[in-house]
């Protein structure tokens, strides 16, 4: 460890000191407050459950207020995630609000993968987070966080247990997500049949190996409150945005015709504990968690499927920077083995083309060759033949000048034997 | 999925300090932002009470470093601050000891607790800076040290299995003591500063500031400021760093009345019947924690008090991403190897 020079000491075993008055950096958490505060919160819930089991309503509920979003149909062919937005303002407290819903989830006929969607966006959101851890340049001190901080699981009230398609589903989120089983729409079972089904479900996640949220108790201000929340698992929830007119005051309530129920009563269902633990005990916790734990158990499990260690076989201490260097060299090899490949293969066809093209070329030069010998016999034919013609003319002439002589010759001599002229015309004649 | 190391060395084209535009999540639609109004109490608030019980149970660490010539009266203002015996003064020293023959770096931890905080107090000192006849380069072991620490918190970020909370040993903050000379900055304080305020907080402070007198010691502050100014020089808190209208009210302030003219003393005496810290003299008693004397009280507050967290956040957020940018950069994407690890690299190829 020691990368410090000679020069310089440290004392590792550090004394405790006692101030001789104020100094003043008690006011410490309040600086590093403020600067979340002016920041602002990330905070991103997702809502796991079938259609129709209440989801949105709830959120309206515990967020008080009316988050538009048009109920879902139950023809979808596949789960989807929708990922809502939302910035909350309460004194001087800024809350980005992420609400995740799964649309379609138990809808379909064959649920095997229905799991498979939500656990992606989970990992999803991990890998963005480390893909700005590992940047170069980043700035990780506004990044808009997505992680999903809670997974609020709904758990149909059915009365008697756990769905399997509940059972596969929270196994599969149990290590990427700080999950809180709820039963939904906890007004259609009776109190006794209640205390009954909330053993039953707890005794399922444990004998599956199913890890929920455990609320903290190590801090004394908030272990007893969480120790006694514990017992209450899974909250048994109403959510409504109606109000009714209790007494004298307007509370949130579900009126039926046999009695009202009250959001927040808590003989009436456990949704005042939900939002305690939820809100105003835990978030913090729950923000911590999914960053130190699930967050940090993604990276290292990424980091190793891509070959990373942390010690060599020899178990001596491994540096990521070693194992980087060599995976670089290693990509670099096959950068270059591919280029070589390329080239060859380039070098190759063009040798192909020249061939091709010298073959063509041989061809042109034949067949050039040939037309050219062609080109000349039929000169050759033709010089003939106009020897030919031009000696057949000259013998002509020659005819035709030796006929002229004769005929010239014949008519100098007619003229005294016109007779001997005629005679002979009749004897050429003749 | 993962880019490799070999794309990221495009980005280095960008100047350093830009920060990056949010990077957009990977998610299957796009979340609205949308202003829901609130139509009773949630409890969204209590956040700040959450945060605050965690940060008090995990306790905070604070690492200050001091900077000046010997006897210009660092570990009494050490002692002075946090108001107990923090560091051996220097006039427990024998004359035998001798003064260091290079600049030594000495680093001793504390813990103090107070009102529940508990805080982990490192103070490094620096005998020997400044000392020589020859001082050529006195401020590079103080730079190679914080270097050091950035490497090491570096190392420790960059491990597959990570521990929940890696320790700090990061400088925060350094006290960088001028000499009360009166007339301006020394060559050597300028080098220093003009070199170390690229990677570290500096607080300069007019040490011993008992011998001026109130026009002397406006006028040297003045020309101080003047000076750093024209060499470029940025001390804490930086021009460029203030976030928003409100910050730069408030430290602009502050800014124009440093360095701060301080006068430190873990002596008391009684002046009219209280007990104070104060310098005795035969032409009366200077007390430290009065303004009109000395500015020692707004130095106190102007670092612990108010912006004690906003020392830490600039030495992580901004000096630190520097020097793990500069790092990843030259090696290509990945931190060099030191001497140890070396041999086990090659034992693997």
């Amino acid at each position: 460890m020691s990368l410090i020079s000679k020069n310089v000491q440290m004392n590792d075993d550090l004394r405790n000191l006692s101030l001789s008055g104020h100094v003043g950096f008690d006011s410490l958490p309040d600086q590093l407050v403020n600067k979340s505060t002016s920041q602002g919160f990330c905070f991103n819930i997702l809502c796991v459950g079938e259609t129709g089991i209440g989801k949105s309503t709830l959120m309206d509920t515990l967020f008080n207020t009316k988050f538009e979003s048009e109920p879902a149909t139950h023809n979808e062919p596949g789960v989807r995630l929708k990922a809502r937005s939302y910035e909350l303002q309460e004194s001087n407290v800024r809350l980005k609000l992420t609400i995740v819903d799964t649309v379609g989830f138990g809808d379909q006929i064959n649920k095997d993968d229905s799991y498979k969607p939500i656990v992606e966006y989970i990992d999803a959101q991990f890998e963005a987070y480390l893909q700005e851890e590992l940047k170069i340049k980043r700035s990780l001190f506004n990044y808009h966080d997505t992680r999903i901080h809670a997974c609020l699981y709904f758990i149909a009230p059915t009365g008697h247990s756990l769905k399997s398609l509940d059972l596969v589903t929270m196994k599969k989120l149990d290590s990427k997500v700080n999950i809180i089983p709820i039963i939904a729409k906890a007004d259609t079972i009776a109190k006794n049949e209640l205390h009954k089904f909330k053993s039953k479900i707890m005794s399922e996640l444990v004998s599956n190996g199913v890890q929920i949220y455990q609320f903290p108790t190590d801090e004394e201000t908030v272990a007893e409150i969480n120790a006694t929340m514990s017992v209450h698992l899974p909250f048994a929830v109403v959510g409504s945005t109606e109000e009714v007119k209790i007494g004298n005051k307007m509370a949130k309530a579900r009126q039926y015709p046999w009695g009202v129920v009250q959001v927040e009563n808590e003989n009436h269902c456990d949704f005042v504990k939900l939002r305690e633990m939820l809100i105003r005990v835990n978030m913090e916790d729950l923000r911590e968690q999914t960053h130190t734990r699930h967050y940090e158990l993604y990276r290292r499990c990424k980091l190793e499927e891509m070959g990373f260690k942390d010690t060599d076989p020899d178990s001596k201490p491994f540096s990521l920077q070693e194992t980087y260097e060599a995976k670089r060299n290693e990509f670099l090899g096959e950068l270059q083995k591919k280029e070589d490949e390329m080239r060859q293969m380039f070098v190759m066809r063009v040798k192909e083309k020249e061939a091709e093209l010298k073959e063509a070329e041989k061809d042109l030069h034949e067949k050039f060759d040939h037309l050219k010998r062609t080109h000349q016999e039929e000169k050759k034919k033709v010089e003939d033949k106009k020897k030919e013609l031009e000696e057949e003319l000259n013998n002509f002439q020659k005819k035709k000048a030796a006929a002229q002589l004769l005929q010239s010759q014949a008519q100098q001599a007619g003229s005294q034997q016109t007779k001997k002229d005629k005679d002979k015309k009749n004897f050429f004649f003749m | 999925m993962f880019k490799g190391p070999v794309e990221n060395k495009n980005e280095a084209a960008m100047s350093e300090l830009v920060p990056e535009p949010r990077q957009k999540p990977v998610v299957p639609m796009k979340p609205m932002g949308i202003n829901a109004s609130l139509l009773g109490y949630i409890g969204i608030d209590t956040i700040i009470e959450q945060m605050r019980k965690k940060t008090m149970k995990t306790g905070f660490d604070f690492n200050i470093m001091v900077v000046g010539q010997s006897g210009l009266g660092k570990s009494t203002l050490v002692n002075t601050l946090f108001k107990s015996q923090v560091s051996r003064k220097s006039s427990g020293w024998n004359r035998e000891e001798k003064i260091p023959k290079t600049v030594e770096i000495k680093a001793i931890g504390h813990v103090i607790e107070e009102g529940g905080v508990k805080m982990k107090l490192t103070v490094i000192d620096t005998p020997g800076f400044g000392d020589q006849i020859n001082n050529e380069n006195c401020w590079e072991p103080i730079e190679k040290y914080i270097n050091e620490q950035y490497e090491k918190f570096l190392k420790e970020e960059v491990n597959i299995a990570r521990k929940k909370r890696i320790p700090d040993t990061r400088v925060h903050c350094c006290l960088y003591f001028i000499s009360p000379t009166g007339h301006s900055l020394r060559p050597l304080d300028l080098e220093f500063m003009k070199h170390l305020s690229k990677v570290v907080n500096i607080i300069p402070v007019i040490a011993k500031a008992d011998t001026m007198t109130l026009e002397e010691k406006t006028e040297f502050k003045q020309r101080v400021r003047k000076e750093l100014e024209v060499n470029g020089i940025e001390f804490y808190p930086q021009k460029e760093f203030d976030e928003d209208l409100e910050d730069k009210t408030e430290n602009d302030k502050i800014r124009e009345s440093m360095p701060f003219a301080v006068v430190g003393s873990d002596k008391e005496y009684q002046v009219n019947g209280k007990r104070v810290l104060g310098r005795k003299t035969p032409w009366g008693i200077i007390e430290v924690e009065n303004l009109s004397h000395c500015e020692f009280a707004l130095l106190r507050d102007f670092v612990i008090r108010t912006h004690l967290q906003d020392l830490k956040e600039v030495t992580h957020n901004i000096h630190y991403e520097t020097y793990r940018a500069k790092r990843l950069n030259d090696n290509g994407g990945l931190p060099p190897m030191t001497v140890e690890t070396e041999e086990n690299h090659e034992s693997n190829l």
